[in-house]
């Protein structure tokens, strides 16, 4: 009996110290201060706790759609000319607008002459009924529909490569301990959090530009305005042209308009890096860029035909530089124009980290100040050491040496429930603090349960070993009842909550398992202890 | 010590005083949340996690002037705002906000419009201490999750409750959880506090607190049937409250002690967190006594009249 007990004291006193560590891992020293640092090494903090922004960004992955059949429509049209097959447009009949509405995926083929129908629909299905699904209609027109497996293919892709771009800036940024992620159940949104930056201009320029980059040829331009652009070409303009307003690379200078050819040549995704440099000849500021070889093919039969045209660079739909084309480029090249060194060092940047698949809009930002955060903690710590200090002084008034029993399960408790969050990733939030609170409150009421119920066995005259038993035995399904019925419902709130729930969810239902274990088997070991030194007919205090 | 010895409350007798009780506040809740709803479009005022927008918290550095900083918004042309305090007076802080943002593409506007109209006035001696933008999209998520949650959350315990005991148990502690739930909505209604996802987690809480307090007295309620089979139940029931009566007022007084020290220490993040476990815990711990008890007695004698035999837990395993 009496070294089953040992084993069972040693067992707990073992417990005590695993989770001792897991809070302050191995201190430093043994004075206040550095076990207050020791701690806030080994607790991962919330946002809501050390101040931080945290953003939810949509990303808009009906453009990288609009890429990829942009690019297949092109194709269409080029494999048609080569097999001599007449057609009058290939073109989107609902193409993507500015609000995000539009069918992108959806192209259209018009004009078939009757005979050559079959010739077309072979052609089409062969090279593209891998992807595309082609329907004919009655009037020789086709429809190519991209798969829906293959467009959530394309929107997965789109959202993790968006997620790993905006990794890499904030990586050169050195902010400790970012989150990048997806963020809820599917629907293109990612999650960023950066602990320490709380001024949002600052985020925003981290993140920078969420518009994308691309580069286009020009058409023709500069135009003072849209009208006199029109009026160019006869007062509209052919499908595969668009009007661009130009903005200098800082954004500010006086508006102009180009027309430019819509598709581009090339994309934010295919430079692989841009870096200021000098024209050794001319000692001019440039930018020397890399394309991926992929890329660096496009471009080549691109330039290699139009040597002494223009190009712009176009970042969210706006033009912010146009330059001129000297001779053929592969994968390496130079984009010159009187530029200064400041703008070929902001262009440079633009470039090499406007890789951006597709837009992103802010859907909420928040943010905590380094000042809330303290506040927070304070404040919320302050609560719990009230609200613990009048329970453990409570329970010692009113259950006497039973008092003693409950106070140290509960302090144990504790240990537990910290020294889980010191080990775990489970960061503490506000709102967590929260949860350590009630559960204090709630896992005293396991003690009260077994207690009252000993009260209950003495009145009806047991003994003291008997009551003890019998206290725990018939208040051992009410606390399984009730504390199951609590982390049902927070296990509930995890799942529906976001970060700050979460962090209350957690340390409710860490706090309550721990509690099943202090206030039932702890507390029973501290009474057979003290049942094994009491003389016979002695009573336990309770 | 012991604060009850041996209590012999009737307290199904006292059961329409209880009814008249709950009707008052209820109904005190429901008008209150029937006049919101006509005025602002929703029972209880909604804090920005729902009904989006933009709330700065602003620290400045003197005491600001608050009908100052309103001529400054208006002049700047942002129209409907609302600035209190925040916190303590002796903080200088103000917490400022704006209404819906419906063009998700500028979500910042409103905050750059109010950092605008405080540069004129304040420029340099304030600090933006904490910001919430929400944008209409993530609005509607949460107003869903919420829902989603709390409705899981009554259905997973009317579940856990049929399996351990009978339907009836679960019906019955699931009203008074409905029962506590309308009350403590309805005071936040009454005091004009807003609604936010901490607070609605609070409620989900307390829900379960609840649930909790009324499992101690069915369990009771469980071993005292099974042990004597002949007593009239409402006879039955009074003993079983009368015989945890100890524990319920001890929990509930503990419990609600640790959440008014956060009320009361915890700041003004956690506010409306705690403002509604204070009320949830001692609605809870009635509802068990006022609601839970009295309906699974008068659901018996209904079906006694009926002529069908009581519902009894006992035939089910316990341990």
């Amino acid at each position: 009996m009496k070294k089953n007990l040992r084993t069972k004291v040693l067992v707990i006193i073992g417990i005590l110290m695993v989770f001792v560590y897991g809070i302050f891992g191995i201190p430093s020293g043994l004075s206040g201060k550095a076990l207050q640092a020791a701690m806030t090494q080994r607790i991962h903090l919330g946002l809501d706790l050390k101040g931080g922004a945290h953003l939810i960004l949509q990303v808009k992955v009906l453009e990288a759609v609009n890429d990829e059949t942009d690019n297949t429509a092109a194709r269409i049209r080029d494999d048609l000319k080569q097999a001599h097959l007449t057609y009058s447009q290939v073109y989107k009949p609902n193409p993507l607008k500015a609000d995000g509405t539009g069918q992108p995926q959806m192209i259209r083929i018009e004009g078939v002459t009757a005979d050559q129908a079959s010739a077309v629909r072979s052609l089409l299905d062969s090279k593209y009924s891998s992807e595309y699904d082609v329907t004919g209609n009655a009037d020789n027109s086709f429809t190519v529909t991209m798969k829906p497996l293959v467009e959530s293919d394309l929107e997965k892709r789109t959202v993790q490569q968006t997620i790993d771009t905006i990794q890499d800036r904030v990586d050169t940024l050195g902010v400790t301990e970012p989150t990048i992620q997806q963020y809820g159940l599917g629907d293109n949104q990612i999650l960023v959090e950066l602990p320490g930056i709380s001024d949002l201009d600052r985020v925003k320029s981290i993140i920078q530009s969420t518009a994308r980059l691309e580069i286009h040829a020009v058409v023709s331009g500069p135009f003072q305005d849209e009208q006199t652009a029109l009026a160019g070409v006869g007062g509209a303009l052919p499908a595969d042209e668009e009007l661009a307003h130009y903005s200098g690379v800082s954004g500010s200078e006086a508006d102009q308009v180009y027309i430019l050819q819509r598709v581009a040549i090339v994309k934010g995704n295919d430079f692989r890096s841009a870096d200021p440099g000098t024209n050794p000849n001319t000692g001019q500021p440039n930018v020397q860029f890399t394309l991926t070889n992929e890329a660096g093919d496009r471009f080549y039969q691109y330039t290699r035909a139009n040597v002494g045209r223009y190009m712009a660079v176009v970042l969210g739909g706006r033009v912010r530089e146009v330059a001129s084309i000297r001779e053929p480029i592969r994968d390496r090249g130079e984009i010159e124009g009187s530029f200064s060194q400041e703008e070929v060092t902001n262009l440079s940047k633009l470039l090499s980290s406007g890789a951006l698949p597709a837009s992103l809009t802010y859907l909420e930002q928040r943010t905590v100040g380094a000042s809330l955060g303290a506040d927070s903690i304070r404040e919320g710590v302050t609560a719990a050491i009230v609200g613990l200090v009048v329970v453990l002084i409570f329970m010692l008034v009113y259950y006497h040496g039973a008092g003693i029993n409950a106070d140290l399960a509960l302090i144990l408790n504790l240990v537990i429930l910290l020294g889980f969050m010191g080990f775990s990733t489970a960061t503490l939030t506000l709102p967590g603090i929260a949860g350590v609170i009630l559960t204090i409150g709630m896992g005293v009421d396991s003690n009260v349960l077994v207690f009252e119920r000993i009260r209950e066995e003495i009145r009806a005259g047991k003994a003291a070993a008997a009551a003890v038993d019998q206290g725990f035995a018939h208040a051992w399904t009410t606390i399984f009842d009730t504390h199951v019925t609590t982390i049902v419902s927070a296990a509930i709130l995890f799942v529906f909550g976001t970060g700050p729930v979460k962090g209350f969810a957690t340390t409710l239902v860490v706090g309550l398992c721990a509690n099943l274990f202090t206030a039932v088997f702890v507390s029973r070991v501290i009474f057979d202890a003290h049942l094994n030194k009491l003389k016979s007919g002695e009573m336990v205090s309770i | 010590m012991e604060f009850f010895h041996n209590p012999k409350v009737d307290w199904l007798g006292k059961k329409w005083y209880f009814l008249a009780f709950s009707l008052i506040f209820s109904i005190a809740g429901v008008s209150s949340m029937a006049w919101h709803w006509t005025h602002i479009g929703s029972p209880v005022p909604l804090g920005v996690d729902f009904k989006g927008g933009t709330q700065l918290q602003v620290r400045f550095q003197q005491h600001p002037d608050i009908s100052k900083i309103r001529t400054a918004m208006d002049a700047a042309g942002v129209r409907d705002s609302s600035i209190v305090q925040f916190g303590e007076a002796a903080n200088n802080e103000l917490l400022i906000s704006l209404p819906e943002v419906t063009n998700e593409n500028s979500l910042d506007a409103g905050r750059e419009k109010i950092e605008i109209a405080l540069n004129k006035q304040y420029g340099g001696t304030y600090t933006i201490d904490g910001g919430q933008v929400v944008g209409p999209t993530v609005g509607h998520q949460l107003e869903k999750q919420a829902a989603m949650a709390t409705l899981w959350s009554m259905l997973g315990m009317l579940i856990y409750l049929w399996f351990r005991f009978q339907l009836i148990y679960g019906v019955a502690a699931v009203v008074a959880c409905i029962h506590d739930t309308l009350i403590t909505i309805g005071a936040f209604s009454l005091a004009g506090r807003e609604l936010s996802l901490t607070v609605i987690a609070a409620i989900l809480t307390l829900v379960g607190y609840s649930m909790n307090d009324t499992i101690v007295v069915f369990d009771r309620i469980r071993e005292n049937l099974r042990l004597s089979r002949r007593e009239p139940l409402a006879d039955l029931v009074n003993r079983s409250i009368n015989q945890t009566l100890s524990r319920t007022v001890l929990t509930s007084g503990l419990t609600f002690l640790t959440v008014l020290s956060l009320f009361i220490f915890g700041g003004q993040v956690l506010n409306g967190f705690s403002f509604a476990l204070v009320i949830g815990i001692l609605i809870g711990t009635y509802s068990s006594i006022a609601v839970a008890s009295p309906m699974l007695v008068a659901w018996q004698e209904y079906r006694a009249r009926s002529g069908k035999a009581a519902v009894l837990p006992a035939g089910r395993r316990s341990r």
